[in-house]
């Protein structure tokens, strides 16, 4: 397996016995500058991976929060090219922390997928989730992702059973994003116990890290997942956080960035125990 | 089916594509229960039992066949305007006479029995004017099972008669306010219910638009309303139509028109979009063929209504029932060999259209094929009198008095 700056994270954090944490926000929630300062802040609070959403007018899968989140970043004049550049710019000043885009294929589809992935790639991003294009439709954006070098990380979910598992898998890199729920994202709390069982079924499918996310919005609840999974993802907790720090017209203040990276560092010390005496 | 190499009748392919058109783009928590879906579908068509169940409702429960009714005061009425020489028969399909008021009930009867056969416990719909909402509640009470209806807080407000009728019926009306709070908006919420309930719900598509298997599925089921038509108007005349009409939002009831004369190349077919304020005004239509791009929403791809950075435009419509942002992917497909032609008509065109019908015939029909009867009452007059013009009257007028009131300025 090629090393990537996703496959080279995970090693790292599995070295230091702990799993990643992969935090998302929405690119140009609530504003094109305010995000780019929330995207530096990531790292810095602790983020390992960084999961930056493209906003969609639709967004199915979504709950509340990340589509109140589209909203505003719409409303602010985001495109899919101001997202790009905005990895463009933070790669000038970190070189490795991972960047994945996660969204809805629409937007590509229109900007086009093989133009897509080499502005992708040339940007800096490394991988990408697009929740509507499940395997079965993998010659849309997952091969030209692939064959331009970039991850295209797969969700696998309470539905996706032993039989569908490998289908899943087959084209799947950097990481699987085990979504903890059926359902929308930031809904119901995931159950430990079942989600613990869940990765240990997809860890004897592939070899690749299993990240889980839907439902984690405390240091709690990241370290009870974390324990078994490589990677624990939080977004709808980031994007309110943002939210409840805005003023009345939901412009920025000076509370946004802070806000998150409190949060975020909240949610770092909570991955970094999530081992601790559990062997 | 008689399907032959060359006919236009025998998609999707088996991933469910048109052409480039149609597809299955859901999440994945979804995509189990759609290949669950085609295969339990697969099965049903080809059972007997499946068959004669919904012959059997459609009859004595939908009031099938719907007649088909020569519109003689609207066809003399083309014929003055042009001295005499021209004018089409204009003939209606009335589908405006099946229970619950419209086609929609076609689709409702087939999918409630699929459910029922596939075990589900729940039903959830998304409606726009109503009609499917009602038609959705309408089966649920039938065959006793909780139904949630997703409806757009704006439609809601537009289709109150229909809000209550639903209710009456026991169905959960559940007003959608996210993002512009018409028909797009609640097939997001109910997609959101479904990949959260996807255990026991069933999906209940009120159109011809959605992943595989819903496009052939809801147009199987609507077929119903062409097949009769050509034994029909072969009984009364000997013969085919020479055009065919229908009004398109999602699709349903034209496709349903359409698709047993698409290998019938003397019948012209002509699809009527929603052309609200006009094509020209910006996001002010509900043409997504005519004024709209190829893109991929509600898990197919097809012409859809999209700014220049692929974002959903909400579009506008007179007619809650046609103001979606999308359309069937087989329409899509239709459109792109040529086979169908695809024109707008606009609020106003469809306004009086819907005024000169009632005062005519005696009918009142649904805004949305009023959209229909403004494109036959142009094309009519341009036609020999020995041609003869079909329409869908897909539903009838009674939950747009309110609304067309308004419109009329009169206060009710």
């Amino acid at each position: 397996m090629t090393e990537t700056r996703i496959s080279r994270r995970f090693a790292e954090c599995a070295a230091a016995g702990r799993p990643a944490l992969v935090t998302f926000v929405t690119a140009g929630d609530p504003d094109l500058e305010t995000s780019f300062e929330i995207l530096k802040a990531l790292p810095k609070a602790g983020a390992d991976v960084v999961e930056l959403g493209m906003p969609f007018s639709d967004p199915m899968a979504d709950g509340p929060a990340i589509q109140a989140a589209g909203q505003r970043a719409l409303h602010g004049g985001q495109t899919l090219a101001k997202t790009l550049d905005m990895v463009r710019r933070f790669r000038e000043i970190d070189a490795a922390t991972p960047i994945v885009l996660m969204g809805y294929y629409n937007p590509i589809y229109v900007f086009g997928s093989e133009r897509f992935v080499v502005a992708a790639k040339a940007a800096g991003v490394d991988g990408l989730i697009i929740v509507d294009l499940p395997p079965e439709a993998d010659d849309e954006l997952c091969l030209p992702a692939l064959a331009a070098g970039l991850n295209f990380i797969r969700l696998a979910t309470p539905t996706t059973d032993d039989a569908r598992l490998p289908a899943v898998l087959a084209n799947t890199s950097g990481f699987v994003y085990y979504v903890s729920i059926t359902g929308i994202t930031g809904s119901a709390t995931p159950n430990a116990t079942r989600v613990a069982e869940a990765v240990g079924r997809i860890k004897r499918h592939t070899a690749l890290p299993v990240a889980v996310g839907f439902g984690v919005r405390d240091a709690a609840t990241a370290a009870a997942i974390g324990r078994d999974a490589d990677g624990v993802v939080v977004g709808s907790a980031l994007v309110a956080a943002i939210a409840a720090s805005l003023d009345a017209d939901g412009r920025a203040t000076a509370k946004t960035v802070p806000a998150v990276a409190a949060l975020v560092g909240d949610l770092a010390s909570g991955v970094r125990t999530a081992r601790v005496g559990a062997r | 089916m008689n399907t032959t190499p060359n006919s236009l009748r025998n998609g999707p392919d088996d991933r469910g594509f048109f052409g480039i058109y149609g597809g299955r783009f859901v999440a994945e928590t979804l995509m189990p229960l759609i290949l669950e879906l085609e295969q339990a579908y697969e099965d049903a068509r080809n059972d007997p039992s499946f068959k004669a169940e919904l012959a059997n409702l459609s009859t004595h429960y939908a009031g099938r066949p719907s007649a088909l009714y020569y519109a003689e005061r609207l066809t003399e009425w083309c014929r003055e305007k042009t001295g005499g020489k021209f004018g089409a028969e204009i003939w209606f399909k009335r589908e405006e006479l099946n229970h619950t008021g419209s086609h929609k009930i076609n689709n409702c009867l087939g999918q409630i029995l699929l459910a029922r056969r596939m075990g589900k416990t729940r039903i959830i719909a998304e409606t726009g004017a109503g009609q499917h909402g009602v038609a959705s509640a309408t089966v649920s009470a039938r065959f006793g099972l909780p139904c949630m209806v997703y409806m757009g807080a704006v439609d809601v407000e537009r289709q109150k008669p229909n809000v209550f009728r639903m209710k009456l019926l026991g169905a959960e009306v559940t007003p959608v306010t996210s993002g512009a709070g018409t028909l797009k908006d609640a097939m997001n919420e109910a997609l959101r219910d479904w990949v959260t309930n996807v255990e026991n719900t069933y999906y209940l598509i009120g159109t011809a638009a959605g992943p595989h298997p819903y496009p052939a599925m809801v147009r199987d089921f609507q077929s119903v309303i062409g097949t009769e038509t050509k034994e029909q108007f072969f009984a009364a005349k000997g013969r085919l139509p020479d055009a065919i009409v229908a009004c398109i939002g999602g699709g349903s009831n034209a496709i349903g028109l359409f698709h047993p004369f698409l290998d019938d190349p003397s019948v012209a077919i002509c699809g009527v979009e929603a052309g609200g304020h006009g094509i020209d005004v910006e996001n002010g239509h509900a043409a997504s063929m005519t004024g709209g791009r190829p893109g991929v929403l509600h898990g197919n791809r097809t012409y859809l209504l999209q700014d220049g950075d692929g974002q959903i435009l909400e579009g506008h419509s007179i007619s809650a029932g046609l103001d979606y942002p999308g359309v069937g992917p087989e329409h899509s497909w239709l459109r792109d060999t040529g086979r169908v032609t695809y024109v707008p008509a606009t609020d106003k065109e469809a306004l009086d259209a819907f005024q000169i019908c009632s005062r005519l015939e005696g009918i009142i029909p649904a805004l949305e094929p009023s959209h229909a009867l403004a494109q036959v009452l142009k094309m009519a007059p341009t036609m020999d009198k020995s041609k003869s013009i079909v329409m869908c009257l897909s539903g009838r007028g009674d939950k747009d008095v309110f609304s067309v009131a308004g419109h009329l300025g009169e206060t009710m």
